[in-house]
């Protein structure tokens, strides 16, 4: 317990300081670098102009599920099968919340 | 630090980024300022301008485009199917400028001086840049076919550029008579967009069962196999079992010659006139990449695959159709893929920071007819042996599925298009 929030303190300060300091800490671009190819079909963050669906805002959990379900096979679909299969859990996670909080 | 798994802590970070609480919206510091400048606003280049500005609004990014309007290649099959018209797959500029503030300049691009960091236009205009982003995509071969150069491709269309020779092709199915005869001439690998060929192939036949039912189609290919082959010729069967007939390069397919005043072309020793001729060229990249000292022996643009800068010239990146990007085919959907990809390398190679991860996807989707739809998909990954699809994954669809999945393929083509190029230009 002690060790944990030792971390979290001290990441917590780490970040705050680089970020008023606007150098040193080097932004994420893993979630936008995988989620970013996705656009082509569902629109810039997800948001749909089409009749593929949207996928903007909608819950992480839910995204982490349809993903997940379609990477097993256990839903159905056109082309997802075949695209989920491409990431690992993990990346699925990254990429869902990324939809879920796009602005 | 030492204490903290690595993992946690971008973990933690990727949430953070995205707290409005905190201000910091993802990838938003530290600004660089510099100046980008992106030759060609098609698939790669219109997307990586926006793409730039998104991950940093203090960027200066100017995108010269040589068109004022751009005309999809995506979809020209459907207008030369008389399913849409030109401006169903034509797409202007003014949000790029005016929602993302990207310069749009309509210039064609004529000298790169990578040494000055500068190019010049043909409006006599310059340009200083920090990095350059070239996407300028295709260019013919002129002289590879026989008697095929670019005066024969106003009676002999390639319509492989979107725009006059789209409508010339299109006028000439309207103008043939009910028994003529079309042929449609694909080259060897590689060129831009394996499947487009056969899916132009099939929307013609849909259009002359309609309208000119005793007519014919012959493709003399120079391979023997093509994309997405068997879903195709399944279609073919049943759509237009009399109409289309494939020939393949080691069967006759391969062109001697043609003769574009009698309308005649030349085949392994046969001799066809036709109606209509659409010869598609040998590709190589366009001409500003060789007068850029961009090119290989084999015309294309060789690029680090991690970042698409050019392994010829450093400070020049090298998108799209142009570039060779491992395994990834000449596609609008791998260019405009590729086109995030060296946004994020640009800005995070300015910050001094790394990317992390390199993922890539396309997805090709063919029409047969238009209630009938195809695809092929991919996710790619940088690897050792360069950008390789990841195993076990993509592909394309099932020879054995039902209609109904032809027919939502058919409507997700549309969404696809309707989507990448609100992406592009949105
Ligand atoms: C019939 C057909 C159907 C297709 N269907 C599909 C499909 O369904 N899905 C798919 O993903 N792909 C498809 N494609 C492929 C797609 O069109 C290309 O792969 C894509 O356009 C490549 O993008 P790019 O940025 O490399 O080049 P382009 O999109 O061609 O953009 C290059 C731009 O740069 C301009 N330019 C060139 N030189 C200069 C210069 N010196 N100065 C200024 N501007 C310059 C050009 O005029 C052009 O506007 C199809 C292609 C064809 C021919
Ligand atoms: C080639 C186009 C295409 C690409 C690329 C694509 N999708 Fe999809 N997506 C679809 C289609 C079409 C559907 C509807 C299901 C189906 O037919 O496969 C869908 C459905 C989904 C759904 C379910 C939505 C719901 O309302 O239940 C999610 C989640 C999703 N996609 C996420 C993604 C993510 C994440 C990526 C990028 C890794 C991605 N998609 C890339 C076309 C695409």
């Amino acid at each position: 317990m002690k060790q944990k929030s030792l971390r979290i303190t001290v990441v917590m300060s780490a970040a705050i300081f680089m970020w008023i300091s606007g150098v040193g800490m080097a932004a994420d671009y893993r979630p936008a670098m995988l989620a970013n190819p996705c656009a082509g079909c569902h629109g810039t963050d997800g948001a749909s102009p089409g009749s593929i669906p949207s996928i903007k805002g909608l819950p992480s959990s839910y995204l982490v599920s349809a993903m997940k379900a379609f990477k097993a096979d256990k839903r159905k679909g056109t082309v997802m099968n075949r695209i989920a299969k491409g990431y690992t859990d993990e990346e699925i996670e990254l990429m869902a919340k990324h939809f879920s909080s796009a602005k | 630090m030492n204490t903290i798994d690595r993992r946690h802590f971008l973990k933690w970070l990727g949430t953070a980024s995205a707290l409005s609480a905190f201000g910091i919206p993802s990838l938003a510091f530290p600004k660089s300022g510099a100046r980008i400048v992106v030759v060609g606003g098609g698939f790669g280049g219109a997307t990586c301008a926006k793409y730039l500005k998104r991950f940093d609004s203090s960027l200066s990014v100017t995108l010269i485009s040589d068109t004022k309007k751009f005309i999809t290649c995506p979809f020209s099959n459907a207008v030369l199917g008389g399913m849409k018209k030109m401006d169903f797959i034509t797409h202007g500029y003014e949000k790029l400028s005016s929602v993302h503030g990207v310069k749009v300049v309509h210039d064609t691009v004529t000298t790169v001086d990578s040494s000055a960091k500068k190019i010049r236009t043909a409006g006599g205009k310059s340009f200083s840049y920090d990095r350059l982003v070239l996407s300028p995509g295709i260019g013919f071969q002129w002289d590879a076919i026989e008697g095929y150069n670019e005066a024969a491709s106003e009676s002999m269309p390639h319509s492989w550029h979107g725009g006059s020779q789209t409508v010339l092709l299109r006028k000439q199915l309207e103008a043939m008579p009910n028994g003529g005869l079309v042929i449609i001439a694909p080259p060897g690998n590689p060129f831009r967009c394996p499947p487009g060929p056969y899916e132009r192939a099939s929307l013609i036949a849909h259009y002359l069962k309609k309208n000119k039912p005793r007519s014919k189609i012959l493709i003399l290919d120079a391979k023997d196999k093509f994309s997405k082959q068997p879903l195709f010729q399944d279609a073919w069967d049943e759509f237009y079992p009399d109409l289309i007939e494939w020939v393949p390069g080691s069967q006759g397919g391969k062109l001697d010659r043609v003769d574009a005043k009698n309308m005649t072309v030349y085949a392994s020793g046969d001799k066809h006139k036709a109606d209509v001729v659409n010869i598609i060229p040998p590709q190589k990249a366009a001409s500003i990449a060789f007068s850029a000292g961009l090119t290989n022996k084999k015309g294309w643009c060789p690029v680090n695959q991690k970042t698409f800068e050019s392994t010829v010239k450093p400070g020049i990146h090298v998108i799209g159709d142009a570039s060779i990007a491992g395994k990834m085919p000449k596609s609008g959907f791998a260019a405009s893929s590729q086109g995030k990809v060296c946004a994020a390398e640009i800005v995070a190679g300015l910050r001094g920071e790394s990317v992390g991860i390199s993922s890539w996807v396309n997805t090709c989707y063919s029409l047969v007819a238009p209630d009938y739809g195809i695809s092929v998909a991919a996710v790619y990954r940088l690897t050792d042996k360069g950008i390789m699809p990841v195993k076990g994954a993509g592909g394309v669809g099932k020879r054995d599925a039902p209609l109904q999945q032809r027919r939502m393929e058919a409507v997700y083509a549309e969404g696809w298009y309707k989507a990448i190029t609100a992406d592009m230009f949105g």
